[in-house]
């Protein structure tokens, strides 16, 4: 069992982290939930695997699955709901903004046509041109 | 006596100004000035204990563990320079009302003025290092805005930030020497470390934190080779550059070397390098003095040229030279700020501060002339002015000190640097007051100023004289009081007097005097060749300096910052991987002792629906609606893992966030583009496909060493066995959130609050222009034939008030079962935005009648109200109480203070969560505030507004 599980963690983080490596906002945000699942597991994993022993006291009850990552990773779960609303968020604003989902400069330039950053150099002929 | 008022004091008055301009400019100074005056007041109430040789120290631990104390010293010499700052800093605001104009902002120029005093005394009066170092930061970082003062002129910005680069360097050098003092010494404290003066000389790190401190002390009071920033810093207001170049910022470095001489002082390192850079500094500065045409330029070099003499004496590292330098640090602070405030008063009143365009100003400004002559002759140091007499000490001590090597050295040097100093101050009081009255002033009728503007000049004017006369009587037993404190041991032998005989001191003043008569005779004529003589420039160096380091600084910028996230990500983790990777390595095996579970036939298949989930979203990634299904998805597969090893609280919540995250993305998804082109190279997709499936193994293999390892389980242990007793409920997870790690809970939902009020002001902004195209753009085409399924609108609502109960029983239930605030929240807010879903966005908010913002804060004031309470009763902040309440048909049901806590929890993630998803839903109102009341298929429960009317009502606005 312990197996099936680090290795489902694993396979959560690769995915995460190939989605993340992705040049637009979508496929991170989709990472970044692949991530949260696979540290919310990893952390939940530390108080190691208990079948039918929930952490809730029993008179006379000796064992018990470990609370203090059940704890956290509770706590985890809603932050990670918070953090990924602000994300998508900010992804929706920027690409409305912008009209690029690119997370590269130079891609997002490109795409649209149009310098973003003006306020650095006066004039960027090369992306001038084409606008 | 609460000595550390003192240097508070004029920082907590530095507010009133800056209100108090309002009802005046008079108004503003005196408050100012009233500062200032009950600062000092304070001061001397203690001083005569200190004249009765008493030292007076006040201490209270700061931060113990790193020597930080906040300690105060006053001994006679901070007393003296404590009292110099105040005196001179009243002087300075009672000329300031008078100099400054009607569009200079008053109010901030003294708020930095007192901000600027305070962090003087505080550093002449602290007792610890550390203290003094940040005292010492203030100083530099209110002395920039002062000289920045008046921000618009360019020379003033260059100036101030020149002063703050080369001061702020000196800063850090001087944190790294007093640290290592502190470190030899054992201890922060001045008056430990000032009778560790062997110790700390024998140590073989005494050289590098001298010099380190020297560094800090040279920058500061402008010593060679970094005195070109003060002749920059003039670009300040008059009664800026008369405060901190006459009595505060530059004696600063001074102040510190006095200080720490008993420490420091004595050495042949501390000989071979103090005096010789003080005697370059004087005789330099007094020679580039001489050709200076601007009257505070003259000053300003002869101000370094004088602190030079002062670092000299200092440097001697003999008691007797040490007495000379007080003389002369107390001398040159009553000459040289009353001739600050006179070249100020020149300025004002002719309109030019330019030697060459003045002249005959004594016959027209009779006060403000004989003042200034009578100070610019004590600075060339005439008979019967305070300056002679620390001038002849200086030179009968330079006489007999002897350089190694270079015998001649001193005693030529000062003769020198003497005679340049006679010739600039000829320079400074004939070509502006004496010789014509000319009638070619740029400002039409110069004119003695209002007595506010001269007193202070005769103020200072008259101890030049009464010292210059009668030294005994008048300063004798101060000085021999701040000597004492400098030597930090018996005081020479010394009287104070007009006439020592002929000494060899009188034959280099003679020859001071003479030669420097002359020397000002032939200076027109000489102008021309000396000019060209170089002249050390530090300017230059300091520009090319910051020049080259900007260039450095943009070129590293530009190769680390590309702009490119996933280029940041990409560095991120494989660093990541290549530490997990040493740790592994190094890591003698990675499967424990521990048994492995059996692997059931559920757990098997959701495994590999894992992976084939896994696998389909890589693959078909680019399908966005997809592959957000799909992890979705994942997302009940890791409830199902919770609820399979003895984790209900988790599975609840998982699910119910799951529902949530995945509408509010499927509410993005609606905004955005919905395929993500296939643009990656193969080369790109293989080089992140190894980093990922590599970052995979070593989590796999970390989490499954860890798994197979038997742990510590005594924390455990300890919240189970106190869930109960301790926090009145049985469910160990819930009383850990709201009650063991409480204060947690508490800072998630104020972040979870945070998030949701950014999210909230990111949408609610009016979008324009391109971003109002793209949205068009976006939506759909044509509105869905039935956007309000009735089948949906009936089952929402029915659900409505079932959620609410399950969501209530969950709440009440959390402290013994699964369940509890941020579940019962999520389940609440679940059902509430169905109904937004169902119905549309117009009829939820018009029938919701609770505020999301509101419930947010409430959530959390709430919370943090519950946690406050037990204050009351001295228990710790967030203590929960107990009690068993019974109930018919319910039972014996417990009822804990935590439950208001938790109340808060629910009520914040309620906020949360129908705020962002109801401001997402609606971002294209931020385009159209178009009703979406049109296809609501509303159920006609009782006579509704006919949708038409509505309909006309709120599209009148914004529609185009």
């Amino acid at each position: 069992m312990e197996l099936l599980v680090s290795s489902a963690i694993g396979i959560l983080t690769a995915v995460g982290i190939y989605l993340m490596l992705r040049g637009r906002s979508f496929p991170i945000i989709l990472g970044i939930t692949f991530l949260s699942y696979a540290v919310n597991l990893f952390l939940f994993s530390m108080g190691r695997l208990t079948i039918d022993a929930p952490p809730i006291y029993q008179p006379g009850g000796t064992t018990y699955a470990d609370p203090v990552p059940q704890a956290l990773v509770l706590t985890a779960i809603v932050i990670s709901f918070g953090m990924s609303a602000l994300i998508v968020v900010m992804a929706l604003r920027g690409y409305l903004e912008t009209g690029s989902d690119h997370t590269r400069l130079s891609a997002m330039e490109d795409e649209t046509g149009q310098s973003t950053s003006q306020a650095d150099t006066p004039a960027a002929p090369r992306n001038g041109d084409r606008a | 006596m609460m000595l550390w008022l003192v240097p508070l004091l004029p920082m907590i008055g530095a507010l009133l100004p800056p209100m108090l301009i309002r009802t005046g400019r008079s108004a503003c100074a005196n408050t100012a000035a009233f500062v200032s005056i009950v600062t000092l007041g304070l001061l001397l109430s203690r001083a005569r204990d200190v004249f009765n040789s008493e030292v007076e120290i006040f201490t209270l631990p700061w931060v113990q563990q790193i020597g930080l104390n906040f300690s105060f010293r006053l001994d006679p010499l901070s007393l003296f320079f404590a009292s110099m700052i105040l005196i001179i800093g009243i002087l300075v605001i009672i000329y300031a009302r008078y100099y400054l104009n009607r569009t200079d902002p008053m109010g901030r120029f003294y708020a930095y003025l007192l901000l600027f005093q305070g962090a003087m005394l505080g550093v002449v009066l602290s007792d610890n290092l550390i203290l003094l170092l940040i005292f010492w930061e203030m100083t530099s970082l209110t002395s920039f805005l002062l000289i920045g003062f008046w921000r618009k002129e360019k020379e003033a910005r260059r100036g101030a930030r020149m002063a703050l680069v080369v001061t702020g360097g000196g800063g850090l050098a001087l944190i790294g020497g007093l640290v290592l003092l502190g470190q030899i010494a054992g201890s922060y404290e001045i008056s430990h470390i000032l009778e560790q003066g062997d110790v700390i000389k024998a140590s073989p790190y005494y050289v590098p934190a001298l010099i380190l401190i020297l560094l800090g002390a040279f920058t500061k009071s402008a010593q060679f080779p970094f005195h070109f920033w003060l002749p920059h810093a003039m670009a300040a207001p008059t009664p800026v550059s008369a405060y901190l170049h006459s009595a505060t910022m530059v004696k600063a470095g001074i102040f510190l070397m006095a200080r720490l001489w008993p420490a420091l002082a004595g050495t042949e390192t501390w000989f071979l390098i103090v005096a010789p850079v003080g005697l370059i500094t004087m005789a330099m500065a007094a020679w580039i003095a001489m050709f200076k045409d601007d009257l505070k330029g003259l000053l300003a070099f002869s101000t370094i040229s004088h602190l030079g003499l002062v670092t000299m004496l200092l440097g001697f590292g003999t008691p007797m030279a040490a007495v000379v330098a007080v003389f002369h640090i107390l001398n040159h602070a009553t000459f040289k700020a009353a001739l600050f405030m006179s070249a100020g008063i020149v300025d004002h009143e002719a309109g030019t501060r330019n030697m060459k365009r003045l002249g005959g100003l004594l016959w027209i400004m009779p006060i403000t002339g004989t003042l200034s002559l009578i100070a610019a002759a004590a600075m060339a140091g005439v008979p019967f002015l305070n300056g002679f007499l620390s001038k002849e000490m200086m030179l009968e001590e330079a006489a007999h000190t002897v350089y190694p090597g270079l015998p001649w050295l001193f005693p030529v040097g000062v003769t020198l640097a003497a005679l340049f100093s006679v010739a600039y101050s000829a320079r400074f009081a004939i070509a502006t007051f004496l010789g014509p009255k000319r009638d070619d002033y740029p400002s039409s009728k110069p004119h003695d100023p209002p007595i506010g503007m001269w007193l202070p000049v005769a103020l200072l004017v008259a101890p030049v004289i009464a010292i210059g006369i009668m030294p005994q009587q008048v300063v004798g037993k101060t000085l021999a009081l701040i000597a004492g404190a400098v030597i930090g041991g018996p005081l020479p032998d010394y009287y104070l007097a007009l006439w020592h005989g002929l000494t060899p001191a009188l034959f280099m003043s003679f020859i001071a005097f003479a030669g420097g008569a002359l020397l000002y005779v032939y200076l027109p004529r000489l102008v021309g060749q000396l000019a060209t003589v170089p002249r050390p420039d530090g300017r230059a160096l300091f520009e090319a300096t910051l020049d080259i380091s900007v260039k450095t600084s943009r070129r590293i910028i530009g190769v680390l910052h590309a702009g490119s996230l996933t280029r940041y990500l990409r560095i991120t983790f494989v660093a990541i991987l290549l530490f997990g990777f040493y740790a592994i390595w190094t890591t003698p095996a990675y499967e424990g002792e521990r048994p492995m579970l059996p692997v059931n036939a559920s757990a098997l298949v959701a495994w590999f629906t894992l992976v084939a989930i896994s696998i389909m979203v890589v693959i078909r990634q680019s399908e966005r609606l997809l592959a957000l299904i799909l992890t979705s998805a994942v997302g009940v597969v890791v409830a199902l893992t919770f609820i399979q090893f003895s984790a209900p609280d988790l599975a609840l919540t998982q699910i119910s966030v799951d529902v949530v995250t995945t509408i509010l993305m499927l509410l993005a998804l609606n905004l955005l583009p919905k395929k993500t082109p296939d643009e990656d190279s193969l080369y790109a997709r293989w080089r992140d496909g190894i980093v990922a499936v590599t970052a995979g193994f070593g989590v796999a293999a970390l989490s499954y060493g860890i798994m197979t390892r038997n742990g510590p389980t005594d924390i455990a242990e300890y919240y189970i066995a106190t869930a109960k007793p301790g926090g009145g409920g049985t469910n160990v997870v819930n009383v850990i959130l709201v009650d063991f790690r409480g204060f947690d809970t508490f800072s998630e939902i104020i972040v979870l609050g945070i998030a949701a009020i950014s999210i909230f002001a990111l949408l609610d902004v009016k979008l324009k222009d391109a971003a109002v195209r793209r949205l068009r753009a976006m939506l759909p085409k044509e509105d869905a034939s039935d956007a309000h399924p009735l089948l949906l609108v009936v089952a929402t609502r029915v659900l409505l008030p079932l959620s609410m109960l399950v969501g209530v029983y969950l709440f009440l239930r959390g402290h013994n079962q699964p369940g509890g605030g941020f579940v019962a929240g999520l389940v609440i807010a679940i059902g509430l935005i169905m109904q937004y879903i169902a119905s549309g966005y117009t009829w939820g908010a018009k029938r919701l009648h609770l505020d999301p913002q509101t419930a947010i804060g409430a959530g959390v004031a709430i919370a943090g109200v519950a946690g406050l309470v037990p204050l009351l009763f001295d228990d710790p902040f967030l203590t929960t109480t107990f009690t068993y309440v019974e109930l018919p048909i319910v039972g014996e049901f417990e009822l804990a203070s935590a439950m208001i806590f938790d109340l808060g929890v629910a009520l914040t993630v309620i906020g949360v969560m129908v705020l962002t998803l109801s401001r997402l839903a609606r971002v294209e109102q931020r385009v159209d505030p178009a009703p979406d009341t049109r296809h609501a298929m509303d159920i006609p429960l009782e006579k509704a507004v006919p949708p038409a009317a509505e309909l006309i009502a709120t599209s009148t606005d914004g529609k185009d």
